[in-house]
């Protein structure tokens, strides 16, 4: 009996060796080359993380293709930093939008001595992996997480370049109560912290202006049918609905309101701003509005350009935060070249100091590290195509910051 | 496991000589899996941890008593709440662990008997429906509990919460001892090394006492196990309240060392895991479901390295590395399924009974 | 009065699509006891399926009732041979292993399907050509479209054809025989291979037509999207009572109305305290309490110890 037990526990220790022996041989060895003067081309990694897999990973996806698009257009573009040609290299990771998998994925990003990393997606993954990266010294910028405590936790690392709540909700809020002239509406988020955020942000200013909220519904980011919802709606007749929440939820909401015969016009934020959402809406997207931080993509130097050059390559159209992961790697990398370095504690300093023209607008951090108030744009469907039709600037804006 | 007793009781020298030696590596183990695969893998072992006490729990429920639950996450979840509402800035209260872990360790062992209360008359798949709804509602409460009083914190989660500390040795700070830097990874590893090694040791006795026995008649046949003079009906609770308050502590550990909680880490999915580590490393064995705890948490990482291997072999990815990496990982169920139906490492008891169904 | 109706409407429509998946639950369940995990996600390779080729006909101009029929039937034979496949390989070799092993490989199985389905079709969302425009049916104030009562319809008369079927036919009762006791049945001269094997083609061909009636109804698809619809469509098939045939249907529509109620009143009726987002609260509580009166669901008949 005694042999038994043993042979089991030694082939289950052989066993645990033989998937660690099958993982140490894979990973390259820890390159030092950011730190060695000796060489030429000075190579840099940056860290890329979001979901890959899972429910996710198509907005994962696309937040990695940014930062692809980045590094690959920052190598042709031969740039040099404190005198040395620099090389960049993208190591993504999976975070599976799960927070404990975030934690591992981060530590692995520092094992491999990334300069600094752009992720996480979801504020549940980036806030509990901001402690790691920032004990390790090395800068992460968000592309896409909203949530308020991200950047309130006292880390001097953290950085995220999408608006947060407290931006976008309001100016929808005056967009509505001052061009569409409503007096009444219906909310509905998607339960998810960016979704019921900007709800919130929402709901808060538009009571201030005495507009009456009818209905506050929320669904969930999984869900396709909306019908039970929209018909209280229908019920309660407000002259607008506001959408917190995402294209796959916003298209076919807006299909199904249609179905049901709805008058009401349909708003939301930049995370339906998608050309996925007049592709899933069919000829029911047709005038739905939304907003999305910075000026009109024409009107912008990157932004057009951005987005057929991300077709080209990928063949498939910007889901959402890509242009938001280029722009956060263009961050860091001005950063660099400032600082002569691409030592994260050399050039870490610099990132806050950001002034920069991305494809999403100007990008400049307060000293939280959240980005500054810009101009956001509010956009219509019109024919299958997203038309524009007001920019709010942040002196319009101003208002904004103070609640809350 | 009476063999691991009488291997404690034998006083074989060289018995204990191995199990020191074991001793000894265990407590170096975070420093050499540092120095060998990186500090990532010493969270990941931190997690693995983690993963044993839940699957221990789980075990209790599902191995033992032969309840099968789909919604073992849940009781994580309220013990790692717990923890997180009464030692974070959320409502400003800090109490201090020795305090907030055992009261998370009740409060999931109430949410246990909550569970088992109602789903006493059900059995097999009907229980499993149940308590899978019940892992969803407590999801969906965490999730929405920020109006119209902000209790939870809704889907933006608790931040900050306060780690494991004693006076003002916080294990969140690097601590350099006798030469040796000791980061907080290194130090939740010992943590909950202690508590996983106590989880075993707990199920062990359970195992053969007493209650544990009882456990293993009603699993067999309830009928006849109640025909016997065993109350099924408190049996039963007390599976549900013992294996709830393990995710409870579990929980707890796990809201103090991420620093941070939200519904995101709570899903059906991460039930259905905890339910695989417990089935896949042989149900009933507490061996099998340490086993398996081990290889499920490390299995996933260990195929991230596909991405690079695939470049390296063949100069380009060809399939897309995450992709291939889940496909890997559902195969690899699978395949362990049907080459061990009975789990890697099942527990001698079962082993006969599949030995007299086979020949019968 | 008219959005009562309306939400009624809403719930059965829903309710149907629920019970569509069901159905191929209960079957599986009925014959081998096993919760076929997978089952969600082979309707998601149905409605993809079924999106493709849709996409590709559309494309190339063929007139609508056409490109539907060769859309489902591409749909139905995709899914057809998988679910005899995943039956041959992953659940056939475990039919007397411990209970809970098939369970795994289910999962397994589950994962290896999505993520096939994420290398084949990518991880975005995939938005179905509007094959005919919704025609708004309004029946004293409330909205219909043409497609909802489709597939209601459709619904109903899959499970009228199914409960005739397994009355009726020798392969019914076949089935009936293996479901009671699949030794004796053996022994009496059924083969049980063929019929587990038959299951697994009705029950596959069902969750295709489901996955063409999601595609068509919502207009888009996802890799992911069969685990929440399985999800549903198992509580649906457990509310009913599993395993059995009618209660399947009884419980999808059920569990469809109830979600639908609950979103729209519950907000009302706790007065804003509680709102749409404990639907799924209220229909796992609703569950909860059926199998407290009625442990073995609403139809289903008291069965032995499975366990």
């Amino acid at each position: 009996m005694h042999n038994f037990s043993l042979r089991h526990a030694a082939l289950a220790l052989l066993l645990a060796a033989v998937v660690a022996g099958c993982s140490k041989e894979a990973p390259p060895p820890a390159s030092k080359a950011a730190t060695i003067k000796t060489p030429e081309v000075l190579s840099v990694k940056i860290g890329s993380a979001s979901p890959l897999t899972g429910p996710q990973a198509h907005i994962g996806i696309d937040i990695r293709n940014g930062v692809q698009l980045a590094i690959e257009d920052a190598n042709a573009a031969n740039i040099e930093i404190g005198g040395r040609k620099a090389k960049f290299e993208m190591v993504a990771e999976d975070d599976e939008a799960n927070p404990t998998k975030a934690t591992t994925v981060a530590q692995k990003l520092v094992d491999a001595r990334v300069a600094a990393v752009v992720g996480h997606f979801n504020s549940g993954a980036s806030i509990p992996a901001s402690k790691i990266y920032s004990d390790a010294g090395i800068p992460q910028i968000s592309p896409s997480s909203t949530n308020p405590k991200y950047t309130q936790q006292g880390f001097k690392t953290t950085f995220r370049v999408v608006a947060h709540d407290d931006q976008q909700g309001p100016t929808l809020a005056r967009f509505a109560a001052a061009t569409l002239k409503i007096t009444s509406v219906a909310i509905i988020d998607d339960s998810t912290a960016y979704g019921q955020g900007l709800a919130d942000a929402f709901e808060n200013t538009v009571k201030t202006m005495g507009i009456e909220v009818l209905a506050r519904e929320h669904t969930t980011d999984k869900d396709t049918d909306f019908k039970a919802i929209l018909t209280k709606i229908k019920g309660k007749k407000p002259d607008l609905i506001m959408f917190g929440g995402i294209d796959p939820q916003a298209a076919p909401m807006m299909r199904q309101l249609k179905e049901l015969g709805i008058k009401a016009k349909f708003i939301g934020g930049d995370g339906m701003q998608t050309p996925n959402f007049i592709k899933l809406a069919g000829n029911a997207a047709d005038g739905a509005m939304a907003s999305i931080p910075g000026l009109p993509k024409d009107q912008m130097p990157g932004g057009r350009s951005f987005l057929e050059k991300y077709k080209a390559k990928f063949n498939q159209e910007v889901e959402l935060f890509a242009p938001m992961g280029y722009d956060a790697v263009m961050v860091i990398i001005e950063a660099m070249k400032r600082a002569g370095s691409a030592d994260p504690e050399k050039f870490l300093p610099e990132v806050g100091k950001t002034n920069y023209q991305g494809v999403i607008g100007p990008i400049a951090f307060d000293d939280k590290g959240d980005l500054q108030n810009g101009p956001i744009t509010i956009y219509v469907v019109k024919g299958g195509k997203w038309v524009p039709l007001e920019t709010v600037k942040p002196s319009d804006a101003g208002g904004a910051a103070a609640k809350k | 496991m009476r063999n691991f007793l009488s291997m404690l009781q034998a006083r074989n020298h060289w018995r204990w000589i191995a199990w020191g030696g074991l001793a000894l590596l265990l407590l170096a183990a975070p420093f050499l899996i540092e120095a060998l695969l990186g500090r990532a893998w010493v969270r990941i072992a931190d997690v693995a941890l983690l993963f044993i006490m839940l699957a221990l729990g789980l075990n209790i429920v599902v191995g033992f008593a032969g309840l099968l639950d789909l919604g073992y996450i849940a009781f994580f979840a309220v013990g790692a709440y717990s923890y997180a509402l009464l030692a974070s800035p959320q409502f400003d209260l800090h109490w201090p662990f020795m305090v907030v872990l055992p009261l998370s360790a009740a409060v999931a062992a109430v949410f246990g008997i909550l569970l088992g209360a109602p789903t006493l008359r059900l059995r097999g798949d009907y229980l499993a429906i149940v308590t899978l709804g019940f892992g969803e509602i407590i999801r969906v409460f965490l999730n929405n509990l920020n109006r119209p009083v902000n209790i939870t914190n809704g889907p933006q989660g608790i931040t900050l919460i306060d780690p494991l500390q004693v006076g003002g040795f916080s294990l969140a700070q690097t601590h350099t001892f006798a030469g040796l830097t000791i980061a907080p990874v290194h130090s939740y590893f010992f943590v909950f090394l202690v508590c996983a090694v106590l989880s075993i040791l707990i199920s062990l006795r359970l195992e053969n006492s007493r209650i544990g026995r009882a456990w293993a008649a009603i699993r067999d046949d309830e009928l006849a196990a109640a025909s016997t003079g065993i109350n099924t009906r408190n049996l039963k609770l007390l599976a549900f309240a013992m294996g709830a308050t393990f995710g409870g502590v579990a929980g707890g550990l796990f809201s103090s060392f991420q620093g941070f909680v939200s519904p995101e880490s709570f899903h059906l999915l991460d039930s259905i895991m905890v339910l695989c580590m417990v089935v896949l490393g042989g149900m009933g064995n507490v061996a099998g479901v340490v086993l398996g705890a081990v290889l499920l948490t490390m299995l996933p990482e260990a195929l991230r390295y596909i991405g690079p291997l695939q470049q390296k072999l063949f100069d380009e990815v060809l399939v897309d590395p995450s992709d291939l990496r889940m496909l890997l990982f559902g195969l690899a169920l699978v395949l362990m399924m049907l080459f061990r139906p009975e789990g890697l490492w099942p527990s001698r008891r079962r082993r006969a009974v599949e030995k007299s169904h086979a020949a019968g | 009065m008219e959005i009562f109706a309306q939400q009624l409407v809403n719930g059965l429509v829903l309710g149907s699509i629920y019970a569509l998946v069901a159905l191929g639950y209960t079957m599986v369940y009925g014959i081998l006891g096993l919760i076929n995990f997978a089952h969600g996600d082979i309707t998601m390779i149905g409605a993809l399926v079924a999106l493709t080729v849709a996409q590709l006909l559309a494309a190339a101009g063929l007139p609508v009732p056409a490109v539907l029929i060769l859309a489902g039937g591409a749909a139905i034979m995709v899914c057809v041979c998988l679910g005899v496949f995943i039956e041959r390989v992953a659940y056939r070799p475990l039919r007397r292993a411990p209970r809970l092993a098939p369970l795994i490989t289910a999962i397994g199985v589950s994962i290896l399907l999505q993520y096939s389905a994420a290398l084949i079709w990518g991880k975005q969302y995939l938005s179905m050509p509007e094959l005919v425009t919704p025609t708004r049916i309004n029946i004293a104030g409330v909205q219909l479209t043409g497609l909802q009562v489709a597939i209601f319809l459709l619904a109903c008369a899959i499970m009228a054809g199914l409960l005739w079927f397994i009355k009726s036919s020798r392969m019914g009762r076949a089935m009936r025989a293996t479901e009671q006791n699949p030794d004796i049945a053996g022994l009496m001269g059924v083969n049980i291979n063929t019929v587990i094997t038959f299951t697994f083609i009705l029950g596959s061909a069902i969750a295709a037509v489901a996955g063409l009636m999601v595609v068509l109804y919502y207009g888009i698809g996802h890799y992911f999207m069969g685990f929440m619809l399985g999800l549903k469509a198992f509580t649906a098939a457990v509310l009913g009572g599993i395993g059995n045939v009618a209660g399947a249907v009884l419980g999808g529509l059920l569990l469809g109305v109830i979600e639908s109620l609950a979103s729209g009143y519950i907000g009302d009726i706790t007065g804003g305290v509680l709102g749409s987002n404990y639907r799924d609260v209220f229909a796992f509580l609703v569950l909860i309490l059926v199998l407290v009166l009625r442990p073995s669901g609403l139809m289903g008949q008291h069965s032995g110890d499975r366990a």
